[in-house]
């Protein structure tokens, strides 16, 4: 009973974890947006990532050169080399009548884009809540998850005569095309995302009296998140896919559409300047769909960043 | 002259509460008794017997520890109590309404007996304060204005006070421990419901850990049960230690651990609590050597 080291000691602890935690508070709380952001740039630059990033480019270009321009190997005779594209696609007077001064290149982009939001936004707000639903109910998915799995190794392509003869004009067919695969990643993923959460975050709702509904949009909803926007970015991916696929079939402009052409009007460098176009608004679509996520999941951002820097 | 708190209780910078003017504070009481508890996993005949005829009580207003070798069917009967799972045969009381029964084999989970899981289940995607703040939102017994401002005091009163906006995942695991505690007491619990909840911890981080919940304890005077395999733990922290057998679980041995509370980390070295820990080991050790032999035979 006289000695009151220990106890001291205790309290000595105690305040210094508390003090930890409050520096780090602190640091989350001043550092700005802006810097935190400069910060991350000026490391990427000084990592050798992005140098690695472009030696991969030139590599491949040099490929492309090499066998085209330079060897001219026989498999590569028909093929327009970079510079040919290039050019084309940088003249303000292309050959073809395509490059990045005529409209009809925007128009494309825009149809395309067009197409591929409309489908996109339709998967998911139909797959996100069937996707939740899958993992949440058991009753739910006996009823509903074999005719999915039925439906979902059908391939677009297989879909599109039936596509034709179901929906009017060339507009819906090519929409519902693209919608169908995207919207199978985006349920199949929201569901893995629902089944994959900690039994006892659940339990912890209902033992802090949560009702079933509210363990749905407290629990269920927010612990899925990490899979659905995973599943989100499959989703626009395989969305460019059908809707090329799709265009090739029906309509008259967008980019699946325009590769379609300048292979049958034999205007390769077209045919090119379209597919790189494609890979870069695919790109900067599956980034935005990143960033989007990274935004809404402010925790798992958060969480990610600390264990990248320990 | 003012009144001398005990030794040892100057714990930390809250000031000491007289536990007796709390006790008429609150009527809660929070006794559990467990009567006659079978649970078999599987079929009747062919299943595991997980716990069996497990008879004791769980005082109310004190803390019970229940010691048992790995996978001895401790956390069983937790959830039990807690309603994630049916029993067999036997009754379970909170005072004296029937949590589960004969008739009626799995309880409702609900904010009188709330578990803290021995992975911590703070939601990650819920700041602290609004995962503290959770309990009384849901049940419709706070405004979220209402519930805020409490969950704010209670971290205070935790010194917790700086993690408010923070996330779980950005916060220590001792710290993520004390909030999850204090998400519990948010909701005037009965009883807390502990499944080895400092396992993960490094022992230096656990020794703090233990007396902050002494502390909590002092202060709101809960019924905890509390589910470990650490032995210095159960003594230390135990009213009352409850020695398991091996599969099928009940009780072997029950132990009053006669050391006055408040306690503090100088008990450890004190001589009685080195006769208690002799006591526990030797039953334990026993157990833990039935479960190894069972476990050579299973294969």
């Amino acid at each position: 009973m006289t000695d009151l080291g220990p106890t001291y000691a205790g309290a000595g602890v105690n305040v210094g974890v508390g003090d930890a935690a409050t520096s780090t508070a602190d640091v989350t709380d001043s550092a700005s947006r802006f810097e935190v952001a400069a910060y991350r740039l000026s490391q990427w630059l000084r990592s050798p990532r992005p140098y690695l990033m472009l030696l991969g480019f030139a590599l491949f270009f040099a490929f492309w050169y090499l066998t085209v321009e330079v060897w001219k190997l026989p498999r590569f005779v028909q093929m327009p080399g970079p510079t040919a594209v290039i050019t084309e696609w940088l003249s303000p007077d292309p050959t073809y009548g395509l490059s990045i001064y005529s409209p009809e290149y925007y128009q494309h982009i825009w149809v395309s884009l067009r197409r591929v939001s409309v489908a996109f936004l339709l998967a998911t707000a139909t797959g996100v809540p069937l996707g939740l639903f899958l993992g949440w109910s058991q009753l739910f998915k006996d009823y509903v998850f074999p005719v999915f799995e039925l439906l979902r190794p059908i391939p677009p392509l297989a879909w599109v005569p039936l596509a034709i003869i179901m929906f009017e004009g060339s507009e819906t067919p090519i929409i519902f095309l693209t919608f169908l695969a995207s919207f199978y990643a985006t349920t199949l993923n929201t569901m893995l995302g629902a089944e994959s959460i900690d039994v006892s975050f659940v339990r912890a709702a209902y033992c802090l009296g949560a009702k079933r509904r509210q363990v749905f949009w407290h629990v269920v909803v927010p612990g899925a998140m990490p899979f659905i926007f995973t599943g989100l970015q499959i989703s626009v991916g395989v969305a460019w896919f059908s809707l090329v696929a799709a265009e090739m079939v029906s309509g008259q402009y967008g980019l699946g559409y325009l590769i379609n052409t300048s292979y049958t009007m034999v205007q390769y460098p077209t045919m090119f300047i379209a597919m790189i176009t494609l890979g870069v608004v695919g790109y900067v679509t599956s980034a935005g769909v990143r960033i989007i996520g990274n935004y809404m999941m402010q925790w798992r951002a958060r969480e990610l960043a600390i264990g990248g820097e320990n | 002259m003012s009144p001398q708190p005990a030794p040892g209780y100057d714990r930390s910078i809250t000031t000491p509460v007289e536990p007796a003017s709390l006790m008429t504070e609150t009527s809660r009481k929070g006794e559990i008794r467990i009567e006659d508890v079978v649970k078999v996993y599987g079929s009747e005949a062919a299943g595991i017997r997980a716990v069996d005829k497990c008879t004791f009580d769980v005082p109310a207003g004190k803390i019970t520890v229940v010691v048992g070798p790995s996978g001895c069917g401790k956390t069983t009967l937790l959830n039990a109590i807690a309603g994630f799972h049916s029993i067999t045969s036997g009754t379970i009381y909170l005072d004296d309404e029937l949590l589960c029964g004969t008739a009626r084999p799995r309880a409702d989970p609900g904010p009188d007996r709330i578990v803290v899981f021995q992975n911590g289940a703070l939601f990650p995607w819920k700041t602290i304060i609004e995962n503290v703040a959770f309990g009384p939102i849901v049940q419709g017994r706070m405004t979220r204005k209402q519930a805020l401002d409490k969950a704010r005091t209670m971290l205070a009163e935790a010194g917790l006070r700086n993690l408010e906006s923070n996330y779980p995942g950005e916060i220590s695991s001792g710290m993520r421990r004390r909030v999850e505690i204090a998400r519990a007491l948010m909701n005037d619990p009965k009883v807390l419901l502990l499944d080895e909840p400092y396992r993960a911890l490094d022992s230096l981080t656990k020794s703090v850990m233990h007396e902050a919940l002494l502390e909590t304890f002092d202060k709101n005077q809960v019924t905890i049960f509390f589910i470990t395999h650490d032995l210095e733990e159960a003594i230390f922290l135990g009213h009352r230690v409850v020695i398991m057998t091996t599969r099928p679980c009940r009780p072997k041995k029950v132990l009053t651990i006669d050391i006055p509370h408040p306690r503090d980390y100088s008990v450890l070295t004190a001589k009685r609590f080195r006769e208690y820990l002799d006591e526990t080991v030797e039953a334990v050790h026993e157990e833990a050597l039935k479960a190894f032999a069972a476990g050579e035979r299973e294969r």
